[in-house]
C-alpha cells in the first residue's frame, strides 16, 4: 500500500470510534428537521451546505423560534467561531499545501476530524502526506453525517412526538462538554452562558440570546484567563 | 426558512474553517487568544442547552416537577464519571423517559 493510502486509511480508522455518537446526533437532526416542518430537501441540503451538527441544530432552533435571517446567520457564526482555533492550529501543518487542498480540507474540518488529525499531525510532523489523514477522517465524518441525516428524515415521519427527542439536542451538547466539567473556570463560563441565555430568551430582542450569552460568557472567560496569567 | 439563509450559514461556517488555514502562514495566534478560543464551546453550548431545559412551552421558567432538569443532572453525573459522550446522552434520555412515562404517570 502506498504512503498516501496508508495515511488516508489511518485517518478513517482513527476517527471511526468518534462516529458512534454522530449517528444518533444525525438521526435526531433529521427527525427534528422534519418535525419542525422543513422539507426533506432542505433538511438534507443543510447537511451538505453547512455540514456542522451544532450549527444545523442552532439553525433549526432559531428557525422554530422565528428568528430573523441576520440573527440566525450571526448565531451560526458565533457557534462556529471555535473553528478559527482549529484552523489556526492546523495552519502550521497545512500552510505548504496548494490552495485546492486548503479549500477541500476546510470543508471537512469539524470537531471530530480536528481531534484525531491534530494528534496525528503532532506525532508525524515529517510525514509528507499527513494531510491525507485529515482527508480520510473528514470525509468519513461527512459520509456518516449524510447517511444519518437521511435516516433521520426517513424516521421523522414515524417517530412519535411524545418521546421528547428534541431533549436529546440539549443532551448532545451537554455530552460534548463532559471533559470541561472538571475545569472550574469552564464551569463558571458555562453557568454564565446558560443563565444569560435563559433570562435573555424572553428579554433579548430578535432571538439574539445565543449571541448575547456567548459574548457575556467569553468576556468572563477572557477575564479569567487574564487573572490566571497575572498569577503566573 | 429560506434556502438563502442556509446558504449564507454555509458560507459563514466554511469561512470560519477556511480563513485561518488560508491566512496564517505559521501559527501566529498568541497563547492568550488561543486560551480564550478554547473556552468557546463552554461559552456557547450552554446557551443552546439551558433555555429548552428550564423554560416551558410558554417561555416561563419551570423549575418544579421538570423532568428535563433531573434527567440532565443525572446525565452530567454519568458523564463526569464515565467521560463517555454516548453514555451521557443515553443516561439522560433513559432517565428522562423513566421520569415522564413511569414516575410522573
Amino acid at each position: 500500500m502506498n504512503d498516501r493510502l496508508k495515511t488516508l486509511s489511518k485517518g478513517i480508522i482513527d476517527v471511526s470510534p468518534l462516529m458512534i455518537p454522530v449517528v444518533p446526533f444525525g438521526i435526531i437532526y433529521g427527525v427534528i428537521g422534519m418535525e419542525l416542518g422543513l422539507s426533506a430537501y432542505m433538511t438534507f441540503g443543510m447537511s451538505i451546505i453547512v455540514f456542522g451538527g451544532a450549527s444545523q441544530i442552532v439553525l433549526l432552533q432559531l428557525f422554530s423560534g422565528g428568528a430573523s435571517s441576520l440573527v440566525t446567520i450571526t448565531s451560526v457564526g458565533a457557534v462556529n467561531s471555535r473553528h478559527l482555533l482549529y484552523g489556526a492550529v492546523f495552519s502550521e501543518y497545512l500552510s505548504h499545501l496548494k490552495l485546492t487542498w486548503k479549500i477541500i480540507l476546510s470543508y471537512v474540518l469539524i470537531d471530530q476530524a480536528f481531534a484525531v488529525s491534530n494528534s496525528y499531525f503532532k506525532e508525524n510532523r515529517n510525514d509528507n502526506y499527513k494531510h491525507y489523514h485529515l482527508l480520510g477522517a473528514g470525509f468519513t465524518c461527512w459520509t456518516i453525517w449524510q447517511i444519518s441525516t437521511i435516516l433521520g428524515i426517513v424516521l421523522g415521519s414515524v417517530v412519535p412526538d411524545e418521546l421528547g427527542l428534541s431533549f436529546t439536542i440539549s443532551l448532545t451538547f451537554l455530552a460534548l462538554l463532559i471533559n470541561d466539567f472538571r475545569k472550574f473556570k469552564n464551569v463558571i463560563v458555562m453557568l454564565v452562558s446558560g443563565i444569560v441565555a435563559t433570562i435573555g430568551y424572553n428579554t433579548v430582542p430578535f432571538q439574539a440570546y445565543i449571541i448575547v450569552a456567548a459574548i457575556s460568557a467569553l468576556l468572563v472567560a477572557t477575564l479569567l484567563t487574564l487573572i490566571n496569567l497575572k498569577k503566573k | 426558512m429560506h434556502w438563502s439563509t442556509i446558504i449564507y450559514c454555509g458560507i459563514v461556517t466554511y469561512l470560519t474553517r477556511f480563513s485561518m488555514i488560508f491566512l496564517l502562514k505559521k501559527d501566529i495566534l498568541n497563547e492568550k487568544t488561543k486560551k480564550v478560543l478554547s473556552f468557546v464551546p463552554s461559552a456557547i453550548f450552554p446557551a443552546i442547552i439551558f433555555p429548552p431545559i428550564f423554560l416551558d412551552s410558554t417561555g416561563s421558567i419551570d423549575i418544579e416537577s421538570n423532568p428535563k432538569i433531573l434527567a440532565s443532572v443525572f446525565a452530567i453525573i454519568i458523564g463526569y464519571f464515565t467521560r463517555s459522550i454516548i453514555g451521557t446522552i443515553f443516561a439522560g434520555l433513559i432517565s428522562y423517559w423513566f421520569l415522564i412515562f413511569v414516575y410522573y404517570q
